[in-house]
């Protein structure tokens, strides 16, 4: 830049104040650094531009993880939800997953004045153009486009789509950021000039709609569950729901429509380089690929309580809007519906997270962090979970601490960092329960247990929620005795129980744990013989229920995970060249030298290395260490 | 760690044959497969101590052995091992090896026990250097392997499960990730419906594995019966020479007498024995307890008749004897008139063939019968068979996993349960090809459903 002026010294920089960027620069506030958030617009802070909800399968860990290690997202969104439904209830406890409708204006308005409020933090609105090393070649400078230049020990990037943002709507495009917010459009040169390997990948989103111009006359209703349950381990008295949302279907007549226009969509006529998800396909996309598919499913969902703005969830589009009206009139309830804000794709700018540690730090450029988006990810709730880990170990090492690592085993966190570092991306990643190998340990209802004692270690836990931690703790080790020692004969009462739950009754004294595990009964069920029950929270029994009737799979998993974290233990060295290792297959040092793993466990995930490869690394590791 | 199992002797007919566990649970596992005659537990002895006793699966005892006990760290891997030494003979040892990977333990690694034996320090840096060559050697050897293994029948056939499998994992995947996005519910009897078809085919390619044993060893066979019912003729017939001594005196064979054969492109390991029968002869007693005890570790019997005695109380008690061994009755002296309860014999037997060995004819019926009841006609040699322990240790993984699903889904257990068992079995048929389960489970949750805002 030409005229440029010095604007003063932090501990941390973070690049975007989305849901990544929220948690990386609180965390790193928090955590006692001077922390500086820069937003190109501050009216966008934890703006959600795609659906108004937080949560959903695996999401909903997501959340809940977050908000046991210490982060924002799980207590603003009990702030200020509008509906909350626990999903997959009666598929097993790994997969309860729970998702909130918000009113999103608000979700952004509490996120940015928490920032504001922040000691240690401040957010500016800036858009940064230059990002380069700073003279004692140790520090960085960020450089804004008014040329103020900020030094900094250590920069968490999290630019969503803003990076390099470029808006498609049938034959119409423009250089954009979401909602129409202008893109960062200098920051992808420095960062290529850094060595960071960038790609194109793209996004996209439904139209927004009147309320008043929907018929919800016959539209299928569908509420939020009584009672709520809350994210937050914080939230003690829950709120309730205040919101509906409404199911529709396309038909034959929207199909019909978008297949006359398909040489219309961007997607089809290939002006659309960047790689779309493949979980979140564009309506045209669902059509095209599942031809044979009578109609899809949509939701009707509110955007606030102060606006008459409706999403319609499962109709994202790139086709024009001229189309895009003319396939909603078909569908029942939306024959008039008036389009405020239309479908749109957006494709911009990420980073081969390949290049990262589980830190979530680059490799080749110590202090500089990537999270959400600009790792190659999506969802609002998967950025939050990056962004906390980037934050954490911004700080860490600015204070010159042991980072932050969270394992596969400790997490959804953690093996959503682990797939991004280990095994790449080729689509916009998004969380799943099916990508846990633990999934039956690493529940929605035990995430504190996991991840609250290390928040505290870090710092980010409180003494009156570490207190309240530790008494839910020894409820649920009380609890699991009693349910152990607890005794019940075999009275009549009992017995009509067990065989009105068509279970077998007892000739003999059964203890409650037993009772417990026969897939048929519950602590609801047992209720009127198990009488001197102690008056603990309902989380307690639901934990003590859950470990003893999957007693056997979770003593399983866990033994895998001691079997994981044995390799995990034995570190690699770094910024090796695994071609001066003899015994490795070629394809393995190859993949070994890219990927350069921090430990013999992240090795042996990587595609391409074999047991026989692990051996011989484990063989020279030990050499080489003695 | 696991606790791992292999073979430790020679891929070879040899005296002995060695099954080595090593990990933590290494008596647990052995305990499953062998009880000592004293009655005594390896818990209860002390390291470097043996105990003798005898082998057994789910279908009974099958040989004699001799445990020798290891405690942590003074063993060669420095964990606890357990050494199983049975007679030579693959068919009993890789029976054995069976045994341990049901009761739990895991098949190693190529070079895995020296690997643990390095790591524990049991080795020294030299030693090192050629474990590390010898390991990526096998390495190389097993990428070999595995390549030909895929152009070959038995990776179609792996392949096929594993992708009916990953199609189910993938739609309880779906159903479970996008909850509220119309993809159909999963049926627990259709499930249920496709997990025993897996399971039966899994244990089809088990039963080919035995095949394939069977092909490459040959067939310990005993032809056995009561005295003087022309064993030995029989024999003779078969092995083409004078092997056995022939007279007309009962009790003329008193030791084991051995041949192998090729009948009909089956190799059979030949034992002609003692008659069976109540005798004060000691020497003769000797014979016919040699004769009890092979006619107890056979594979094949070959139980031969008179048919022109009635049957005597020492026919029935030989037939009692001989329990689910695969048997053919064979019913001899058919040139001369009948006087055997063949009615007995067909309620006994599945297989019946009428030869006479003095006049060598039946032989052909006799092939077919062999052939038979060792279910090797079912085995189109086309249909790829298992041939590494390797390949037998995944598809035993797999099937106890997708048998462990049907069980938790029949005792009403919520579908995250069952989940994860089947994805085990994909992860154990995914193992040689090194493919990520998850990864390949999510490719096909969107190559099949529609989900997704």
């Amino acid at each position: 830049m030409e005229h440029e002026y010095d604007a003063g010294a932090f501990d941390v920089a973070v690049v975007g104040a989305g849901h990544a960027g929220i948690e990386a620069g609180l965390a790193s506030a928090r955590l006692g650094c001077s922390t500086l958030v820069f937003t190109i617009n501050l009216d966008a802070v934890g703006n959600c531009p795609c659906n108004p909800s937080i949560g959903g399968t695996a999401k909903g860990h997501l959340v809940r993880e977050i908000d046991a290690l210490g982060g924002e997202m799980g207590r603003t969104t009990d702030e200020c939800f509008l509906q909350s439904r626990m999903l997959n209830l009666g598929k097993g406890p790994a997969v309860h997953s729970l998702r909130c409708q918000i009113d999103r204006r608000k979700y952004s308005e509490i996120m940015k004045h928490k920032l504001e409020l922040q000691e240690n933090l401040f957010v500016k609105q800036a858009e940064i153009v230059d990002l380069r090393h700073a003279a004692d070649g140790v520090r960085w400078e960020l450089v804004t486009r008014m040329g103020a230049v900020y030094t900094v020990k250590a920069v968490v990037l999290a630019t969503g789509t803003f990076l390099g943002g470029r808006i498609y709507v049938g034959e119409v495009s423009y250089e954009s950021g979401p909602d129409g917010m202008f893109p960062a459009a200098f920051l992808s040169k420095p960062l290529q000039k850094l060595g960071l390997r960038l790609r194109r990948f793209k996004t996209g989103t439904p139209a927004r709609v009147l309320r008043s111009s929907i018929d919800f006359t016959g539209l299928e209703v569908q509420k939020g569950d009584d009672p709520v349950v809350p994210f937050s381990y914080d939230t003690l008295v829950p709120g309730k729901n205040r919101a509906v949302c409404h199911v529709s279907w396309t038909n034959d007549q929207t199909k019909a429509i978008i297949l006359k226009n398909i040489g219309r969509s961007p997607l089809y006529s290939g002006h659309i380089k960047g790689i779309g998800p493949r979980y979140c396909p564009s309506i045209e996309d669902k059509i095209m690929r599942f031809q044979d598919k009578p109609r899809h499913q949509l939701f009707i969902e509110p955007c606030g309580l102060n606006t008459e703005e409706m999403y319609l969830q499962g109709m994202s589009s790139s086709l024009p809007e001229e189309v895009q009206l003319q396939f909603y009139h078909t569908i029942k309830g939306l024959e008039h519906v008036q389009i405020m804000r239309c479908a749109y794709a957006i494709e911009y700018d990420c980073v081969d997270p390949l290049q990262m540690d589980a830190t979530l730090e680059f490799r080749e450029q110590p202090g500089l962090y990537g999270a959400g988006q600009f790792n190659g990810s999506s969802g609002y709730e998967e950025a939050a979970a990056q962004g906390i880990v980037a934050g954490i170990n911004a700080a860490l090492k600015v204070q010159d601490r042991e980072p932050m690592i969270l394992d596969r085993a400790s997490s959804y966190i953690g093996t959503l960092v682990d797939d991004l570092v280990t095994k790449g991306v080729t689509d916009p990643y998004r969380m799943m329960t099916s990508r846990s190998e633990y999934r039956l340990v690493l529940r929605q209802d035990n995430a504190d247990e996991r991840l609250t004692p290390i928040g505290r270690k870090i710092g980010l836990i409180g003494d009156e929620r570490w207190a309240r931690f530790q008494q839910k703790e020894q409820q649920k080790v009380d609890e699991l005795k009693r349910a152990q020692k607890t005794i019940f004969a075999p009275s009549e009462e009992l017995n009509q129980l067990l065989v009105s739950h068509e279970t077998s009754p007892v000739t003999t004294g059964v203890r409650l744990a037993e009772l417990l595990k026969r897939p048929q009964l519950n602590y609801q069920v047992l209720a009127p013989v198990d009488k001197d029950r102690p008056d603990y929270p309902a989380a307690v029994f639901e934990n003590t229920e859950i470990e003893l009737k999957y007693e056997g799979y979770i003593k399983r998993q866990k033994a895998d995970i001691a079997e994981m974290r044995r390799l995990e233990g034995r570190n690699l060295p770094r910024s090796m060249d695994y071609t001066t290792v003899n015994g490795l297959r070629s394809e393995a040092q190859e993949k070994l030298n890219k990927i350069q793993p921090m430990n013999i466990g992240q090795a042996s995930r990587i595609s391409g290395v074999s047991p026989a490869d692990v051996s011989v690394l484990l063989i020279w590791l030990s050499k080489e260490h003695s | 760690m696991h606790t791992i199992a292999a073979i430790s002797t020679p891929q070879a007919s040899g005296g002995i044959g060695i099954v080595r566990i090593s990990g933590d649970d290494a008596r647990t596992v052995a305990s499953h497969v062998f009880t000592s005659v004293s009655g005594k537990t390896l818990e209860q002895i002390p390291g470097y101590t043996s105990l003798f006793g005898t082998v057994h699966d789910a279908d009974g005892n099958f040989d004699q052995c001799v445990a020798a006990n290891y405690r942590a760290p003074k063993s060669y891997t420095g964990e606890n091992v357990v050494e199983l030494s049975c007679h030579g003979g693959l068919y009993v040892i890789q029976r054995l090896l069976n045994a341990c990977l049901s009761a739990g333990a895991v098949m190693a690694q190529p070079g895995e026990f020296t690997r643990r034996a390095f790591l524990n320090g049991k080795m020294d840096l030299t030693q090192a250097e050629s474990v590390m060559e010898m390991i990526s050697a096998q390495g190389k050897g097993a990428a070999a392997a595995a390549r030909a293994g895929q152009e070959g029948l038995l990776y179609g056939r792996i392949h096929s499960v594993q992708k009916e499998l990953t199609d189910t994992a993938a739609h309880l995947a779906a159903w479970a990730d996008f909850p509220e996005e119309n993809v159909p519910e999963v049926d627990s009897g259709k499930l249920e419906k496709t997990l025993k078809c897996m399971q039966s085919e899994l244990e089809q390619m088990l039963q080919s594995f035995h095949t394939e044993t069977i092909l490459k060893n040959g067939v310990d066979t005993v032809i056995a019966g009561r005295p003087n019912v022309g064993k030995s003729t029989l024999m003779n017939l078969l092995s083409g020479s004078e092997k056995s001594i022939v007279t007309s005196y009962a009790g003329t064979t008193r030791d084991v007498v051995e041949d192998t054969i090729s009948l009909g492109g089956i190799p059979l390991k030949l034992a002609d024995t003692a008659g069976l029968h109540d005798t004060q002869d000691p020497v003769e007693q000797l014979g016919v307890l040699r004769s009890r005890r092979r006619v107890e570790g056979a594979q094949l019997i070959l139980a031969v008749f008179d048919s022109s005695e009635a049957l005597s109380q020492e026919d029935k008690n030989f037939v009692d004897m001989i329990g689910d061994t695969p048997a053919i009755a064979v019913v001899n002296k058919s040139d001369l008139p009948s006087k055997i309860n063949i009615e007995y014999i067909k309620s006994q037997f599945k297989q019946i063939v009428y030869i006479s060995a003095l006049q060598g004819n039946g032989l052909q019926k006799l092939k077919d019968a062999v052939q038979q009841v060792l279910h090797l006609q079912q085995i189109d040699p086309a249909a790829g068979i298992l041939f590494t322990q390797r390949q037998q240790g995944d598809v035993t993984r797999a099937g106890n996993a997708v048998s462990e699903a049907l069980e938790a889904l029949k005792s009403g257990m919520t579908l995250d349960a069952v989940t994860v068992c089947v994805e085990d079995a994909v992860s154990a048929l995914l193992e040689l090809t090194g493919e990520s389960v998850s990864e390949t489970i999510i490719d096909q949750v969107f190559e099949q459903f529609c989900v997704g805002k």
